[in-house]
This record gives structure tokens, C-alpha cells and sequence, in this order.
């Protein structure tokens, strides 16, 4: 099945969010919508409220006005104010424009820590290690090494992140992201930084993880080449507004867009 | 087969994900376990076992209830001799008012009531990190000794403070020599070293190290924040309960609120930066480099001064101790800042590739 013909009905709609910190507006009255399976990349200069946006839909940020709908196990389920802990519980996940790895700890805990939300044992369990703390450690290792496996990153899985270069650590931090099994994968800028080859690694992943897993993916990119290549709709905003939502092709010709990228003569 | 991973194959994740992966730890914990619960009451005498081993023991336990909580879970505390010293009279309290209840029980409940007191006093985390929290800690410090000398149900209506801890007594069976003190004593750290392994291996010692690593992220897949914090503190401070109790138990048999400053708390996070943060090894070893190391310098002091014949006064050597036991600090933090556990674990790592550098 092509990608088009799989891309299915809306499940996150942003309906007019603002949001300002102080006298900042950050955002301004921002609306768009994203559909299951879809590729949606968001894109703007700096300072544009990209990161903010993101930082809305998984309730790090609480917008003063708007509201958020987003679609799980077939309900609709509204908010503005919500906890980023709750939003993880709705299955979103997402990665960091600078790199939010625990540091101190290894790969494989890394990824592991992105499942606690499917484990059960209690405290005690875990400390006696017996019956349900020990299977659900098994059960979900298994279900860790599966991931590790498709990020191509098992050469490092003991090793603690803190030591690995740049590259490899954007690639555990989506691997824990998708160890949570999302419905909306959040990524901020999951390329920047990275030359051509790692770049080219990245938007393999992202892809295979949107056709294998079926993930919905929202990603704030700035390499053109990359957003046009692997988003199916883009959203442009600029100072906060949203100044242009399409396919690649319909923001290519985009004259608010081009003005915003390249300035007007005044 | 040489001391390292390499080489030896694991086919199941169990098998991967035990403890001493590496045969030769498993070997040499068992060994070492044997000569503590059979060799040591044996062979060691009463000056060994009371005045150096069981000190050893319950400053590790109290650094373990520490580790927890600073090394995992990233939350700086300066309240441990508080949490030690609601251990330590609460179990007084408790065998002394409830008898029937059993000395292994009212430790526990013992160490519950310094859990209590710690998640009161760890709400702040809440809201503040690193150095302020230390701070906002050291209001537990001063409450809690205050509470007891202040407040004369602690201390029974003693009238200098101070407490005598009873006869240990459990299933007929009293405590009452070294010996036995001291393998009441290494039982319960034993088994509480065990749990503090397996808690911090599984999904809520992951959570400890995410809050510790980047708050912001572990909220964001989903890690309660307030319960985790407070979660931490409850368990080390029941650490640090358990720890005060046998303090006053199995160790000083008298005991005043006294013995639980601020001083104390400062030894224990010494204990920890030493041997290292994060770490159950590192606990162990941090509390025998700071009680172990000065005992050892006096001994090699005293042989030195009897085989040269020199005649120097006392006083110049317990100084000249001193400041050998402070350079060794700072010659060990320089080395290895992360603590005796992480030389170990390079050791370690370098083993497994030698005798190639990389």
C-alpha cells in the first residue's frame, strides 16, 4: 500500500492556540490538524514558536487560549491544560532539539526507561525481584532489544550515552521515544547537526518507523531537502502565525512562505 | 578464563541481566559472603567485631540509604543523622512500649517512621534542586534533635537525653555477644544491600537515574515526578532508619540525640563522594576508606614509632594521621572524582580489552 492510500482520518487537531510567555507571543491564534500515519513537518526562521508548538501539544507548555483535540482508542479527548506526564499516557512521545538522554545511564536503560509506563510491579516486587517485576523485566527487554535492533544500535547498547558521539545519541533518543509505543511522535529537529550520511540514516529511520510501526509523526526540520522529501503536509509559521499549511509542493510556491525565508524589499 | 565479560556468553536475557554477570564476581562474592557469616565470628576478636567491623556495616547501610537518594535519585541531603536518629529512638520506642512486637519488627517500623519523616522533609524537592535543597535538608537536621531532646516521650523522660538500647532479643535467642551482634548486624545489611540492588536495577531505580539526569525529559516519558522524589526519599530514609537503629542497638548500646549532628550527616556524604555516587559498591567502599583507613594509619603508625624506637609524642601522631587521611582524600578525588567504585569499574573495562589498548 502507498503511503498516500494509508494516511487515514484526522487525530490531532490544534485548534487557535496562543500562547505567550510575559509580552512575548510565542503563539498566535495557531489552528492545523494532523492525520494518522501522516508525515507533518513544521517549519519557520527561528524564534518562530516552532519548538513551542511542540512543547503545547505534549503539555510541557499550557496554552492561555485554544485547545488541543487529540484522537485515542477511537475517542476524542479535548484538553488545554494538561501534564506532559498525562500526554505520555495518551501515547505521545517525543525527542529534544538538544539532546535529553539521561545521561548517566546506559543504552539499553535508556530505552528501557521508556516503557515505565507499561510496567505494573510495584516497588517491592522489585526489590525481591520475583514474579511479576522479574517477568515484566524479561518481557519488556525482549521488547527493547527489538528496537535496538531496528535503530541499528546494538554494538552499543551497555555503554553509558553520556560517551557516545552526537549522531548515535539522536538515534538512541528516538529509540526511546519509540520504545514507548506512540500513536504521535513528537520530533524536534531530529537532524540537526548531523552531516549528509547520518542525515540520509535519520530520514531512513523516521520513515521506516512511520511505514513499519504505522507511528503518526509531527517533525520540525530546517534542511528544505529533507522536509520536502519525507513530510506529506507541512505547517509554516512565522513571529507565532501560522503563515502557510500544504503539501511540499503548495508551500514550494508559497509567496507568503518564500517572503518570510527570504525577506521583502520594502 | 581471565577476569572480564568478554568471552563469557550469555543466550538468555535473564542470564544477562543478573547481577555479577562476570563468573569470577559471582566467585568471589560467594567467597566473600562465606568468610563474613562463618570466617569472621570465628577467627576475629571482640575489639575487631565491635569496634570495627559493625561501625563498618551500619555507616555502609546509612551510606546505601544515602546513595539512594543523592547517588540515583540526584536529590542532595544533609538530614541523614536525622533519618539515623528517628530510627534509632523509635526503635527504642517501640521495644520499649511494645514489647510483643518482636526487635526485627520495630526496626522495620522503625525505619517506616523515618520514611515518613523523610518524605515530609523531601516535599521541598518539589520545588528546589541541588544546593537549596541541601539546605532546606538541614532544617530536618535540626527539627528532628530538637523534637527529641525537647519532647521527653523519646527519650522515656530521661533526664540527661540519654537512651539505653535493650537486650536484643529474637525468637528466644538473645544477642548479646559481639559475635552474635555482628551477625545480626551483617545479616540485615546483607539483605538490605540485596534490595537496594534489585530496586535500583529495575524500573524504579531507571526512574531515580532519569529525575537525577533530566527532569524535563523523565516527565515527558511519563515519570511522576512528585512520586518519585518522594519515593526516594522514603526508602533511603528507611535506609538510613534501619541504619540508626542498629547504631543504637548493635553498636553504641547507649545512645544521646547528640551522636546524631550534623557532623554525622557530613561523614556519610563524605562516605558516599569517596567511594561513589550512584553506586551499592561505592557505598561500601566509601564507608571503609572513612572508618577502616584511620584505624589502619594508627596501627601502621604505632608498628612504625615501636620498630625504629622512635619516641614521639602521641599528639604528633594522631595529627600526622590526620593530615595523611586528608591528603589521601584529596589524592583520591583527583584521581577519580566519581568515587573508588567508578576506578574499579575502569579497571574493569580496561581488562576487557587487554592486553590491546582498544
Amino acid at each position: 500500500m502507498s503511503r498516500e492510500a494509508r494516511i487515514g482520518e484526522t487525530v490531532l487537531s490544534v485548534e487557535k492556540v496562543s500562547l505567550s510567555f510575559g509580552g512575548v507571543k510565542a503563539l498566535q491564534d495557531v489552528s492545523f490538524d494532523v492525520r494518522e500515519h501522516e508525515v507533518r513537518a513544521i517549519i519557520g526562521p527561528n524564534g518562530a514558536g516552532k519548538s513551542s508548538m511542540l512543547n503545547v501539544i505534549n503539555g510541557v507548555y499550557h496554552p492561555q487560549q485554544g485547545t488541543i483535540r487529540l484522537r485515542a482508542n477511537g475517542a476524542w479527548k479535548e484538553f488545554s491544560d494538561m501534564d506532559s506526564h498525562e500526554a505520555a499516557a495518551l501515547g505521545i512521545a517525543r525527542t529534544f532539539q538538544n539532546i535529553a538522554l539521561f545521561k548517566g545511564m546506559t543504552v539499553l536503560d535508556n530505552i528501557m526507561t521508556g516503557r515505565n509506563l507499561k510496567m505494573r510491579a510495584s516497588f517491592l516486587e522489585q526489590a525481591i525481584w520475583i514474579g511479576r517485576a522479574r517477568r515484566e523485566e524479561l518481557k519488556h527487554r525482549r521488547a527493547v532489544e527489538e528496537i535496538i535492533d531496528f535503530m541499528e544500535i546494538q554494538h552499543i547498547r551497555k555503554t553509558p550515552v553520556g560517551r557516545l558521539p552526537y549522531g548515535l545519541q539522536k538515534r538512541v533518543e528516538l529509540a526511546r521515544a519509540l520504545a514507548a509505543e506512540p500513536r504521535l511522535l513528537l520530533l524536534d529537529e531530529p537532524m540537526a547537526g548531523m552531516n549528509m550520511e547520518e542525515k540520509q540514516d535519520m530520514c531512513r529511520f523516521v520513515l521506516d518507523v512511520n511505514d513499519q510501526y504505522g507511528t503518526t509523526i509531527v517533525l520540525i526540520e530546517h534542511d528544505m531537502g529533507v522536509v520536502m522529501d519525507i513530510s506529506d503536509r507541512v505547517v509554516v509559521l512565522d513571529y507565532g502565525r501560522k503563515i502557510g499549511d500544504g503539501t511540499p509542493e503548495e508551500i514550494r510556491g508559497n509567496q507568503a512562505v518564500i517572503d518570510a525565508y527570504l525577506g521583502v524589499a520594502h | 578464563m581471565l577476569y572480564r565479560e568478554a568471552g563469557q556468553f550469555k543466550s538468555t536475557y535473564a542470564a544477562d541481566q543478573q547481577i555479577f554477570p562476570i563468573r569470577q564476581d559471582r566467585i568471589a562474592v560467594t567467597l566473600l559472603l562465606l568468610v563474613a557469616f562463618i570466617g569472621v565470628p570465628l577467627f576475629a576478636n571482640e575489639y575487631w567485631l565491635s569496634a570495627i567491623l559493625v561501625p563498618f556495616l551500619i555507616f555502609a547501610l546509612a551510606a546505601l540509604g544515602l546513595n539512594i537518594l543523592t547517588g540515583y535519585a540526584g536529590q542532595l541531603s544533609l538530614g541523614t543523622a536525622a533519618f539515623m536518629a528517628v530510627g534509632a529512638f523509635m526503635a527504642y520506642n517501640f521495644v520499649l512500649r511494645m514489647p510483643w512486637l518482636g526487635v526485627i519488627p520495630s526496626f522495620i517500623l522503625a525505619g517506616l517512621c523515618a520514611s515518613a519523616v523523610g518524605i515530609v522533609f523531601g516535599l521541598p524537592s518539589l520545588r528546589i534542586k541541588g544546593f537549596y535543597l541541601a539546605v532546606a535538608t538541614l532544617a530536618c537536621q535540626f527539627f528532628v534533635l530538637w523534637a527529641i531532646q525537647r519532647i521527653g516521650w523519646f527519650t522515656n523522660n530521661s533526664s540527661t537525653g540519654v537512651i539505653t538500647a535493650q537486650t536484643i532479643e529474637i525468637l528466644g535467642h538473645t544477642f548479646d555477644t559481639p559475635q552474635s551482634k555482628y551477625l545480626l548486624t551483617l545479616g540485615i545489611v546483607a539483605v538490605l544491600a540485596l534490595l537496594a540492588k534489585n530496586l535500583m536495577r529495575s524500573e524504579t531505580g531507571r526512574a531515580f537515574m532519569a529525575v537525577r539526569d533530566m527532569d524535563v525529559a523523565a516527565s515527558v516519558i511519563g515519570i511522576p515526578m512528585m512520586k518519585t522524589k518522594l519515593l526516594a526519599f522514603a526508602i533511603s530514609s528507611f535506609y538510613c532508619g534501619v541504619a540508626g537503629a542498629m547504631y543504637a542497638y548493635t553498636y553504641l548500646g547507649t545512645v544521646e540525640p547528640e551522636a546524631f549532628t550534623l557532623d554525622l550527616s557530613f561523614r556519610i556524604l563524605f562516605m558516599i563522594i569517596i567511594g561513589g555516587v550512584g553506586s551499592i559498591l561505592g557505598s561500601f567502599l566509601g564507608a571503609a576508606f572513612i572508618t577502616l583507613l584511620p584505624i589502619f594509619l594508627n596501627v601502621f603508625f604505632g608498628a612504625l614509632s615501636h620498630t625504629f624506637g622512635l619516641d614521639i609524642s602521641h599528639a604528633i601522631v594522631s595529627n600526622i594521621e590526620l593530615m595523611i587521611f586528608g591528603g589521601l582524600i584529596i589524592f583520591f578525588l583527583i584521581v577519580e572524582p566519581h568515587g573508588l567504585a567508578r576506578l574499579w569499574q575502569i579497571a574493569k573495562e580496561k581488562l576487557r580489552l587487554w592486553p590491546f589498548p582498544h
